[in-house]
């Protein structure tokens, strides 16, 4: 039932976009080292983005985090070329987004990416399957194959029974469902994803988390996720890249932003983080030396699971596995928690 | 100190002769066209009398039936169907049937005329700013230039009748649903327009699947507007050789006749309340995907 995507992977590089009558004028001045404070004082243009090399692998999750105003929606809507760069290139699989034509870009809106957004953006004089067929009525395939395609994206987002709903009688936790299930539906490759949650409540925005995080062990993605949330950016990404001002400050896996903070902005973020959620038993744990000790834990399961499984086996000791089983190191009770609830020095967490 | 009391106009030779050269001119313009409009216009003209008959030879009982069911398809209220149907009963025992139903095909006539001309104006306008600067200040001064005013080109092209009579209703009722079609497309929430551009929405398609199924009940406003202009103006068209219920106003009000003047002014108010609310109450079923059910 569910078909394979090929994996395309985005790169952005030297990405700049300045706001402004006449952004051309500027561009070598921003390039030379001109600062957005001068930018905007001196030449009434703003920088809304400013040198960004981002790596995007095809099949997983890549956050983009970052406060209102940092450029993180902007930085998403390059991708599909909502918005258009002032320089840079757009790399998506081997094609040059910034250099299609209209015609070229939109096949590729089409057929290799899909939306979700911050409000909804769904069709209001539309029914729920109405709103979830657009995709593929604007590709132009028989209206059978369409409502086929989304009845069955639909159930999966949970939305049984509720294909005739127009988007005003649901609530803003099933809108948002009819937004994925439109972006499913159209079957890309690519998944972007405007702030897609922040308009929920926190339980349902948990909820659908867990929606996304399922799906995507089948569809295998790639998804773009914008989000100023650092525990969701965290919950959900594989990758993270944390902007500020227009610039990316730090990117890498959770582990490295949550351990190696970049510097004092980020550590501000991360020193409310739930490390136990987030730290995998592999930075804990030591090499083996001589015979695995206690009971088995999967290596890249995180602290508070090792924690947990540990404690209602009442072990102070276990030893981690790698996927196919053998043992791989040693993990200690003490470990395990001193690094959940004590900030772990950057000195031996970077030596282990 | 002459000048100061007196206006320093243009002294009334000159313009005597601006006058005059503009009248030839344009009276020469519709001299030379004058037969190519009437050819241009044959299909209206052709379709207005077909209307019009088909309205004024139909048994009455057929009439108001077919209106009853047009007002409760468009309405669904039972409140609006009979309501229709005691007004034309009205109309009908005082003796004012078939001047109603000339009026009504000319009303009706002229409207779907506006729609056809006005609402490809109104997506133009509404997609392009310069287009909007131009057709502004060009639709202001359709809407204050007094209404009797459109009459003289429209004789001098077309001379007295039914079609000349209908272009200058069609013009002077056209401005709302031009200004409400723009207004319309301009209003269509930014969100759902780059949704759709996000998927790769053609231009087409933007404006079939999002712009203009949102627009729509903004541009019924404009269909109301435009029938009740036409309405108005029908009357006054009437000066020009249009048959209906603004001859008899006409009459009256140089003979003096009171009662047929109001008698035929309440039959105006009764088909412009029925076009009125058969309409609005359209226009609001258009909207009725709009009702919050959920809080």
């Amino acid at each position: 039932m569910v078909e394979q995507s090929a994996e395309i992977g985005i790169s952005v590089r030297n990405l700049y976009k300045i706001f402004g009558p006449n952004p051309e004028a500027y561009i070598d001045a921003v390039k030379g080292g001109m600062t957005k404070t001068e930018l905007n004082d001196k030449h009434n243009h703003v920088l809304g983005l400013k040198d960004i090399n981002i790596d995007m692998p095809g099949g997983g999750i890549q956050v983009v985090m970052g406060l209102s105003g940092s450029g993180k929606s902007t930085l998403i809507r390059h991708i599909n070329r909502l918005i258009d760069p002032t320089a840079g290139e757009v790399i998506v699989g081997d094609e040059d987004v910034v250099k299609m034509n209209e015609n070229e870009l939109r096949e590729f809106r089409r057929h290799k990416t899909a939306m979700v957004f911050q409000k909804f953006a769904l069709l209001p004089h539309r029914t729920v399957l109405e709103n979830a067929v657009y995709g593929l009525e604007i590709q132009g395939l028989p209206r059978e194959e369409q409502e086929t395609q989304a009845r069955r994206w639909i159930t999966r987002v949970g939305l049984d029974g509720f294909e005739d709903n127009y988007p005003n009688q649901l609530s803003g936790g099933m809108q948002q469902r009819v937004g994925l299930a439109r972006a499913l539906t159209n079957d890309a490759p690519i998944l972007l994803m405007d702030e897609a949650f922040s308009a929920l409540d926190p339980l349902i925005r948990m909820d659908m988390q867990t929606v996304l995080l399922d799906l995507q062990k089948e569809i295998r993605k790639t998804v773009v996720f914008i989000t100023h949330d650092l525990d969701e950016a965290l919950r959900l990404g594989d990758r993270i890249a944390i902007l500020r001002d227009g610039e990316v400050v730090q990117q890498g896996t959770k582990q490295e932003i949550v351990l190696h903070p970049a510097d004092e902005y980020i550590s501000s973020f991360v020193r409310e983080v739930n490390r136990g959620r987030v730290i995998t038993i592999d930075m804990v744990m030591t090499p083996l030396s001589g015979e695995p000790k206690g009971m088995p834990v999967a290596a890249g399961s995180v602290l508070e699971v090792a924690a947990k499984k540990m404690t209602d086996s009442n072990a102070s000791t276990a030893h981690v596995t790698d996927a196919s089983g053998k043992p791989i190191g040693n993990i200690d009770i003490r470990d395990v928690i001193a690094a959940m609830v004590t900030p772990v020095d950057h000195e031996s967490a970077a030596a282990a | 100190m002459d000048w100061l009391t007196k206006f320093p106009a243009m002294d009334t030779d000159r313009l005597t002769a601006l006058k005059k050269a503009i009248d030839f001119a344009f009276r020469d313009f519709t001299r030379a066209n004058g037969d190519l409009f009437e050819w241009a216009l044959y299909p209206v003209q052709w379709f207005m009398y077909r209307v019009e008959q088909l309205l004024t030879s139909s048994p009455w009982p057929l009439v108001i039936l077919a209106f009853a069911v047009i007002a409760w398809l468009a309405s669904r209220s039972t409140k609006i169907t009979i309501g229709v149907v005691i007004t034309l009963l009205l109309i009908g025992y005082f003796d004012m049937w078939e001047d109603t139903m000339k009026t009504i095909a000319m009303t009706v006539v002229a409207t779907i005329l506006a729609i056809i001309v006005g609402i490809p104006i109104g997506i133009l306008m509404g997609r392009s700013n310069r287009i909007q600067a131009v057709l502004n200040p060009i639709l202001d001064v359709m809407q204050t230039m007094p209404s009797f005013v459109y009459l003289i080109p429209v004789v001098m092209l077309l001379g007295i009748g039914r079609v000349p009579g209908l272009i200058a209703v069609m013009v002077y009722a056209i401005p709302p649903i031009i200004r409400l079609t723009n207004l319309g497309i301009r209003l269509v929430d930014k969100d759902v327009l780059e949704a759709a551009d996000a998927f790769g929405s053609s231009n087409w398609q933007r404006l079939k699947n999002v712009q203009m199924p949102l627009a729509l009940p903004t541009i019924m406003a404009g269909v109301n507007q435009t029938i009740m202009m036409a309405l108005a103006m029908v009357v006054v068209a009437s000066m020009i050789g249009v048959q209906g219920l603004g001859l008899p106003v006409l009459k009256a009000i140089s003979n003096q006749y009171f009662t047929l003047g109001i008698f035929n002014g309440l039959a105006i108010v009764g088909i412009a309340i029925i076009f009125d609310r058969t309409s609005q109450a359209y226009g609001k079923r258009l909207q009725k995907h709009l009702e919050v059910i959920h809080g």
